[in-house]
């Protein structure tokens, strides 16, 4: 029985390391957050163009992968970084980090996506966080959902609303610079008093206010989420019976959503500077953007990319989201979060 | 004893070999990365803002951090220690039918990742849970009785329920290697069975009992998920505040602070208990083994047993019951859509993880840290408890450090440092099974401490006597004597490995995706097909553990028993 298991676990350690060792063909890696999805067809397009085997190295949430890129400056993990969001946008660049590359395909994208007017890191896609409500409980419950952020503070919503940490949740500090921009700074803390007051449940990360509290999903009590306006899409995508409406709706009012946008760059200290800059061409071209919604469940930077059924059906952008400068958010991040927590959690 | 201390100044010279491998392999991968994260955050451009530090570290906020961890530290690990005990004499004593299958399922908890016991919990405790849903029906309450959501008895519960399998087994093991000829002797001199236990046993014990519950604390201590989730934003770790610091905020001179007053900590506290568990190295020679479980015979002993058995049992169990009957109910009645979802999937991603290949990946890591941990385990805690060098108390914390370092900073150590030849191993799976294995070593020997020292030397003097060599004696005597020991040690580190504990979250990991991954990958986008996934891959990664804990168990019986 020993001899069996030592003779397996050397097999095993063997294989492993099979796995590991390449073979003849050339690779290019791309390194990303966890959320990063791809099709195997759509991949391969760009795998037999090139002639090339990508690697893909996912390393956390997007903050995480940020910081071990930067972390890893003086020897890259990887030749491409997929998955630097506005509001690291500053910290990534001032890491420099990056190198500059001018895509031909920057074209197609459209202006107020180009936040880096350098072209180190270039727009791949973009969505919106914002509120998400359970169109069957408000109906069952006789009540009108909220149209816009104050709708919140209102009394016929009390204990209706979850919202996620800033200080832990991606989607949670996009909300909070969601009420910066429509509240002002001045603003954003009293509507939060008011909120807190009007009995806000504020839960650590975006799967257990969604999963753990949001009626649509669970057996939680409350039908107002902080998501993404591409989640009532997701949800009629990945239900298990075909649905013709979706059961849940974004919350798109006027500064009432904050927009992500991602972004994809070269690193600094690659070997394969002419491969990567193919690689990043395939990433803003057409069959990627046009694989993005059904993967990644956020929209296409590429203006010419078609969008699928289910997401023109169900899934909107807000027309005007609010807006924080990326400087802005880089320099105050920690005090709006101490303020925040202040007023919200102690 | 003149012949045994010649015999261990003559092996001084090995033994000491013992200590260097296991030293080897921790100086690599543990203090390499840490001391390099920690120089790269205190020193980053070779400035330092000293002030800044300084103002953080004695906010009240960071104080307040350090003492909630503190007392749930010491809260959970008593409460686990009141309900484990009681379970750890009954396992040492008595035999009942499905004894084995009991003690498998109150093991598997630790295993499963945080976000689905936070699941399990909530679907039967939540404020929609079952529990609650019922005593509306039933009892007719108007309101949801129990609200336990973000409340610290929740993660209390939680804690409870990842480690009682702890306590159980590594007490367990051990009382029922005590022999029973003292409490017999006492017993005939007419000491009452409360005196018999306290002056007798208790003392026996206490080795046992100070490593699980050291391991139970330091667990604690370090609880990442199981607070974010449970506990909500109220309440903060060490280690989350870690994690926001460097990650959030990236702060690092902050999060390397606070990591070092974390790892300080949790080493004197280690130390002590080295330092007191050396002392108090009792050992008796008795018929080895008492090997004698009896059967449940009076009402009392029945009442005993199964009032316990009723408690673990809904403890345990009933939450991971509610992620099975999850996994195979849907809003529109039961069905196997989600398992038939694993094999098919919804879209064709690339990262699509055939349940096969997430079953054999998790299985391979956790055999490949297995085996790595036993052999480390082995060594280490050979010199440990047979070498006669002072300062032997202060090995052994260093040996426990891995358990009590934050996840993120050792991560982020490995990134810049496991990053040139021969140690390219960063982006590899080794770093995977290391970065296991980190964690798992120290419970083997935790496991094995004890047990090794409760073995007499006099028993190895007179097989020196009768004309055996070293290795025959560690070969006839010790291994069969440390067997299930050594099996405890083992059954932890699979399960270590399967539940990905400690740095192996933050490493990287290039499309070798294990059951964990899968199921957190899940849990990440709406949907109810996500949601039914998340827990058909959680309750198929339940089944798995328990098959290989099956298997593992049953493995001594083939060398044969005595």
């Amino acid at each position: 029985m020993l001899k069996a298991l030592q003779i397996f676990v050397l097999f095993g350690f063997s294989l492993l390391f099979f796995s590991t060792s390449g073979f003849a063909v050339e690779t290019i890696t791309l390194m990303t957050h966890d959320s990063f999805n791809i099709s195997k067809e759509v991949l391969q397009q760009f795998e037999a163009t090139n002639k090339v085997k990508v690697r893909f190295l996912k390393t956390g949430d997007a903050g995480a992968a940020l910081i071990q890129a930067i972390l890893s400056k003086n020897n890259p993990l990887a030749d491409v970084f997929f998955g630097v969001d506005n509001t690291f946008l500053s910290r990534a660049l001032k890491a420099d980090i990056f190198i500059p590359y001018a895509s031909p395909l920057l074209v197609d994208i459209p202006a107020k996506l180009k936040l880096d007017q350098s072209n180190r890191l270039l727009p791949a896609d973009y969505g919106d966080v914002c509120l998400n409500i359970d169109r069957n409980w408000f109906k069952h419950n006789n009540l009108t959902p909220p149209t816009d952020l104050a709708d919140l503070i209102k009394p016929e919503y009390r204990g209706l609303t979850v919202v996620e940490n800033p200080a832990t949740s991606s989607p949670g500090m996009a909300f909070l610079l969601a009420t910066i921009g429509r509240f002002g700074e001045e603003g954003y803390l009293d509507f939060w008093k008011q909120l807190r007051a009007n009995r806000v449940l504020v839960a650590n990360s975006w799967n257990d206010a969604y999963y753990g509290n949001f009626t649509a999903a669970s057996k939680g009590d409350r039908p107002i989420v902080v998501s993404y306006a591409s989640s009532p899409a997701a949800t009629v995508f990945y239900s298990k019976e075909l649905l013709d409406q979706a059961p849940t709706a974004a919350v798109l009012g006027h500064y009432s959503a904050f927009r992500q946008i991602e972004f994809v760059g070269i690193l600094k200290g690659t070997k394969k500077q002419q491969l990567a800059e193919k690689l990043v061409d395939f990433i803003l071209s057409r069959p990627f953007q046009e694989d993005i919604p059904l993967q990644m469940f956020v929209f296409p930077a590429n203006q010419q990319a078609k969008l699928p059924a289910v997401f023109i059906k169900y899934a909107q952008v807000a027309e005007a989201p609010a807006q924080v400068p990326p400087e802005a958010i880089e320099a105050h991040r920690q005090q709006w979060l101490e303020e925040w927590t202040d007023v919200v959690l102690r | 004893m003149n012949i045994s201390s010649k015999k261990n100044s003559s092996l001084l010279g090995s033994r000491r070999l013992l200590l260097v491998v296991p030293l080897i392999f921790l100086g690599l991968f543990y203090f390499y990365p840490l001391l390099k994260i920690f120089l790269l955050s205190f020193f980053p451009e070779g400035v330092w803002d000293k002030g800044e530090i300084v103002r953080l570290l004695t906010s009240t906020s960071v104080l307040k951090t350090v003492w909630f961890t503190c007392w749930q530290a010491a809260l959970s690990t008593f409460l686990t220690l009141i309900v484990a005990l009681p379970g750890a004499y009954i396992y040492a004593h008595y035999r009942f039918p499905g004894k084995r299958l009991v003690q498998i399922l109150t093991t598997i908890p630790f295993v499963l990742p945080t976000v689905v016991v936070a699941t399990a919990f909530r679907a039967l405790l939540g404020h929609g849970g079952l529990v609650n849903t019922l005593a509306i029906k039933y009892f007719g309450f108007s309101q949801p009785p129990i609200a336990l959501e973000q409340t610290i008895y929740f993660f209390l519960l939680a804690h409870v329920f990842y480690n009682y399998a702890l306590v159980l087994r590594i007490v367990g093991s051990f009382w029922a290697g005590l022999a029973p000829e003292l409490n017999h002797a006492a017993s005939l001199l007419g000491a009452s069975p409360w005196t018999t236990f306290r002056k007798i046993t208790l003392p026996l014990l206490l080795p046992a009992i100070g490593s699980a519950a050291l391991l139970v604390f330091i667990f604690c201590f370090t609880s990442f998920g199981v607070i974010l989730i449970l506990g909500g934003p109220g309440y903060a770790t060490l280690e989350v505040e870690i994690y926001r610091q460097a990650v959030h905020l990236f702060n690092l001179p902050m999060a390397a602070t606070l990591s070092i007053i974390q790892i300080l900590i949790n080493f004197l506290l280690m130390w002590i208990h080295a330092a007191l568990s050396e002392k108090s190295n009792l050992s008796w020679f008795g018929s080895g083994r008492s090997g004698i479980l009896k059967p449940v015979k009076s009402t009392l002993e029945k009442f005993y047993v199964g009032s316990h058995l009723l408690f673990v049992l809904g403890l345990l169990l009933a939450p991971m019951l509610a992620l099975i009957v999850r996994s195979f109910l849907s809003d529109s009645g039961w069905t196997f859509d989600f398992y038939n979802a694993l094999l098919q999937p919804l879209t064709n991603s690339i990262f699509y993880v055939p349940p096969v290949t997430a079953i054999l990946n998790s299985i391979g890591f956790a055999l490949a840290t297995m085996t790595l941990a036993l052999l480390l385990g082995l060594s280490a805690s050979s010199y440990l408890a047979l070498s006669t060098n002072q300062g032997k108390a202060f090995w052994d914390a260093i040996i426990m450090l891995p358990l009590a370092t934050s996840a993120v900073t050792l991560g982020f150590g490995y990134i810049i440092t496991l990053n040139k030849p021969p140690l390219n191993l960063r982006d590899s799976v080794f770093l995977v099974i290391l970065a296991h294995t980190l964690v798992a070593f120290p419970f083997v020997v935790r496991s094995l401490l004890p047990a090794i020292r409760q073995i007499p030397h006099s028993l190895r003097e007179a097989a020196t006597l009768l004309g055996a060599s070293p290795k025959q004696i560690r070969w006839t005597i010790d291994f069969p004597l440390l067997r299930p020991a050594i099996l405890v040690g083992a059954i932890f580190a699979f399960a270590i490995s399967m539940g990905e504990f400690g740095a192996s979250s933050f490493v990287t990991r290039p499309q070798t995706p294990t059951m964990p991954v899968a199921i957190f990958r899940f849990l990440s986008q709406p949907g109810e097909m996500n949601y039914g996934q998340a827990m058909a891959m959680s309750t198929i990664l339940m089944v798995v553990t328990a098959t290989a804990f099956l298997f593992l168990e049953k493995l001594p019986s083939r060398f044969g028993e005595r």
